[in-house]
């Protein structure tokens, strides 16, 4: 078990530095340069001085050799260091500190939603005797998969805020401005709980267990829910987990249609700006997430079924 | 205002519009149906919710460069002067008077008395002095205002309301610099604040609204300041400003602004484009525009690469485009087609609508005078080259691709093969800087003539390789006299040089557009086509 987890505590460190590393690498391959754009700004007035630029360079640390801005970098961003951004001058981890509760709040209430909302259409289609609604609400998950996310807010902002008033439009205050963004993020993700939940309830429904519990005598309600869906849940969940990446990718576009801040919006402004210190940092900070709730996953499972250390440490030892 | 979704980051907004040319500042506010068509007598109180598209993530005047985040920094500080956005005039506003010598080098000013800061310090010489001293020192964000002040020897103070500003080289254009936001006097605690410090925190001013609360990419709160009096001499009500508090919302999406001002969510909303025109027309909005002054939108022309070396090709081009069209088929509505290298809006513009008259016959034969004989596919030929031209360009307006698309056809009605490059916003200054383009597109937005001489005097950065010329005298000439009638002269003269010899292809006006509901009235454009708030009221 130990070796297991060393193993997977390894793995984790080193997706997190090879995202580090290829980030800094396309970043400083792509033409451009933050400095010139930065000072770009004031174009308005004219030339703009090559000797602020070049002081601005190296106040940023621009003009050293790539490989001495990565080491230099590298080694403050193990220690939570990533630099100031240069459009606000303020350091990267603050900056993304205070757009986190933000993104927690709408990724979290998105969650929830897409959970509750996905799940129970899945509960509820292959519950129904009645075939046409089964087909009909089966075929709701595709659909809301495909449909962009853009265009998603835009409708509900359009019915729910413009025509209706019950919510606003924009803004981060308050829970009812979390509805709508979190409605929107929801789509997508609900859609994919309730594809994976439905399959393998249907899967689960076949089984043998499942004809034994009916055999026994139980109701059609109880035989679903608490025999077919405890089984059927498992591969959900772990579809769950994945979808916390979907999540804060759709962060950005769902922050900026109802104008809330938080970690996408960041990262959509730091994106156009070339602002390098924080596009790292958001870098790796979305992998330092991902690899977490993966290795959350990874560390749970064998406490759920021990085959899979055992299978693990098998490989191991091969190898 | 930019491609497909209109994602606005405010980086990307700052760049628009500060380097590019201005595409979201507009301004001033000219047109007839505009806001507060006198519905009942001013009322004071209530707040104007304001919604714009973007946040540049800074709230110090002398920094920002976005228009959106000028339309509401804008209001908390005071400038030595104003300019009449109408006829260009400077007029007195912290300034009471001033005296410029001869040669323009020397700027005395002369100040009001009673003028205190929301920290309760008051304006003296040394506050001026102070402010002026430190906005050489201000970060990167600052390098507008370092412009206005380039070639400053000294600033001093005579006594404690006069202050006197002193360049090295003549400066007709530091008087209008001093009624911009950029140079907005600041209190001297701000002053000694870092740059960072007063981004993020905010400065005091003087100005008729104080800032309440800023928060990063979401709002920025104002509040009426109480016993303000000493607004400038164009303002009508005398006094403390009408509104209670002005909150700016930021709503980056175009379609949500829209919606929110017709919903009722907002009062006003900015960057309003062609696309959302239809959306607003008929409710209870006015959608009031002023096109941007300065060098207006067109085609920058690389004067030492070899096609555009020879005066005929270039004076093809500028006869072969149809302004008009492209104004009307691509622009929100009202925008006006060029008719000078300068926006209508600018002080001393000249009109030469006749030198810029669409006519493709002329085009042909200057074309086929130039040796340029139209090949089989209608591409002209010269020595078995074709004539073709490559247009670099930045996405950073969503109309900039269908306009360009639009001369492209244009030019091939004549013979002119084009290819547009696209290149990334933040590549623009570099591009431009290092001349690394054979055309460019672009404008540039300033209230004062002398964007000209930023941009086409060979004596700068000349990033249009111009040859060395009479051009250059005009501009450094029209720099370096206070006489309004012999500058208005010099630089009527320099746009004729820059049109007639076709150094650069004017093509359109940027126009800044914004809606508002009807119970705004007089929310009206200052000269540099942003907005002013004292005089504004709801009813």
């Amino acid at each position: 078990m130990r070796r297991y987890v060393i193993k997977r505590l390894a793995q984790a460190a080193g997706v997190l530095w090879a995202a580090y590393t290829v980030s800094f690498l396309v970043l400083n391959w792509l033409p451009g340069d933050p400095v010139t754009a930065m000072a770009g700004a004031g174009m308005d007035s004219g030339e703009v001085d090559p000797a602020r630029l070049a002081a601005l360079r190296h106040e940023y640390g621009f003009d050293k050799p790539v490989l001495v801005q990565y080491a230099d970098h590298l080694g403050r961003a193990v220690r939570g260091d990533f630099g100031d951004a240069v459009s606000t001058g303020r350091p990267v981890t603050s900056t993304l500190a205070d757009a986190l509760p933000q993104t927690l709040q709408l990724t979290g209430a998105a969650m929830l939603l897409a959970v509750f909302l996905g799940g129970g259409l899945a509960i509820v289609a292959t519950y129904t005797s009645q075939r046409w609604l089964r087909q009909v609400l089966l075929s709701l998950p595709p659909l809301g998969v495909s449909v962009p996310t853009f265009w998603v807010g835009l409708l509900l902002v359009e019915a729910l805020s413009f025509r209706l008033h019950w919510f606003p439009a924009f803004g981060s205050d308050g829970p009812r401005g979390l509805v709508l963004p979190a409605l929107t993020l929801a789509v997508p993700t609900g859609a994919q709980v309730a594809q994976v939940l439905a399959k393998s309830l249907l899967t689960a429904l076949d089984q043998a267990y499942v004809e034994t519990a009916r055999a026994k005598g139980a109701g059609r309600w109880r035989v679903h829910v608490r025999h077919a869906l405890r089984n059927a849940s498992l591969p959900a969940l772990t579809v769950v987990g994945l979808l916390v990446g979907q999540l804060i990718a759709g962060s950005v576009v769902v922050e900026t249609v109802f104008s809330r801040d938080g970690l996408g919006r960041v990262t959509a402004a730091a994106v156009t700006a070339q602002d390098i210190p924080v596009v790292q940092g958001v870098v790796a900070f979305g992998a330092l997430i991902f690899v977490t709730t993966n290795l959350v996953i990874d560390l749970v499972y064998p406490l759920l079924d021990p085959r899979i250390v055992v299978a693990s440490d098998r490989r191991a030892s091969f190898a | 205002m930019r491609a497909i979704p209109d994602f606005r980051s405010s980086r990307w907004a700052a760049l628009t519009a500060l380097t590019t040319t201005g595409v979201l500042l507009t301004a001033c506010g000219s047109s007839s149906d505009g806001s507060g068509a006198g519905s009942g007598a001013p009322k004071s109180g209530g707040t104007l919710t304001f919604a714009v598209g973007s946040d540049s993530g800074c709230v110090d005047p002398q920094q920002v460069g976005s228009n959106e985040s000028i339309y509401s920094v804008r209001q908390t500080v005071d400038s030595l002067t104003d300019q009449d956005p109408e006829t260009g005039k400077i007029v007195p506003w912290l300034a009471k008077s001033w005296d410029v010598n001869s040669d323009a080098t020397t700027f005395t000013f002369h100040l009001r008395s009673g003028v205190t800061f929301s920290d309760g310090s008051e304006l003296t010489a040394q506050v001026v002095k102070d402010n002026f001293d430190a906005v050489p020192k201000l970060g990167a964000l600052g390098t507008l205002a370092q412009g206005y002040l380039s070639g400053v020897k000294s600033t001093s103070v005579v006594d404690p309301l006069t202050v006197k500003v002193t360049f090295k080289q003549p400066n007709a254009q530091f008087l209008q610099a001093t009624s911009t936001h950029t140079l907005g006097i600041e209190s001297s605690a701000s002053v000694k604040k870092t740059p960072q410090q007063k981004c993020t925190e905010g400065v005091v001013g003087s100005g008729p609204f104080v800032l309440k609360q800023y928060v990063q990419n979401q709002s920025i709160t104002l509040a009426k300041r109480t016993g303000y009096d000493w607004g400038s001499s164009l303002w009508s009500k005398k006094g403390e400003a009408y509104l209670d508090k002005v909150v700016f919302k930021v709503v980056p999406e175009a379609g949500v602004r829209a919606g929110s001002l017709q919903s009722g969510q907002v009062d006003a909303i900015s960057s309003v484009g062609r696309a959302n025109e239809a959306a607003l027309k008929g409710g209870q909005v006015t959608l009031l525009r002023r096109a941007n002054p300065g060098v207006v939108f067109g085609l920058g022309l690389n004067n030492s690469r070899p096609l555009l070396k020879d005066t005929k090709v270039r004076q093809a081009i500028l006869a072969a485009i149809d302004r008009k069209q492209i104004a009307d088929t691509v622009f929100p509505t009202g925008t006006q087609p060029a008719t000078s290298v300068l926006a209508h809006t600018t002080p001393d513009y000249t009109d030469l609508s006749t030198d810029l008259s669409f006519d493709s016959a002329k085009a042909k034969s200057l074309l086929e005078g130039a040796g340029w004989k139209e090949g089989s596919d209608g591409i002209r030929v010269k020595d078995g080259k074709k004539l073709r031209l490559t247009i670099t360009w930045f996405p950073n307006a969503a109309t900039n691709q269908p306009a360009l698309e639009l001369v492209q056809q244009q030019l091939k009605a004549v013979g002119i093969d084009v290819v547009l490059q696209q290149r990334q916003v933040s590549e623009f200054a570099t591009t431009v800087q290092s001349s690394d383009f054979e055309v460019v597109w672009g404008n540039t937005t300033r209230a004062d003539p002398d964007i000209l001489r930023t941009s086409f005097s060979t004596q700068l950065n000349n990033s249009y390789k111009l040859p060395a010329g009479s051009l250059d005298t005009a501009l450094s000439e029209q720099a370096a006299t206070t006489e309004t009638a012999k500058r208005k002269q010099l630089v009527e003269e320099a746009q004729k040089l820059i049109v007639q010899n076709a150094y650069n292809v004017p093509v359109v006006e940027l126009q800044t557009q914004l809606a508002v509901s009807k119970k705004v009235h007089s929310l009206d454009f200052d000269s540099g086509s942003r907005i002013q708030l004292h005089d504004t009221w709801i009813g």
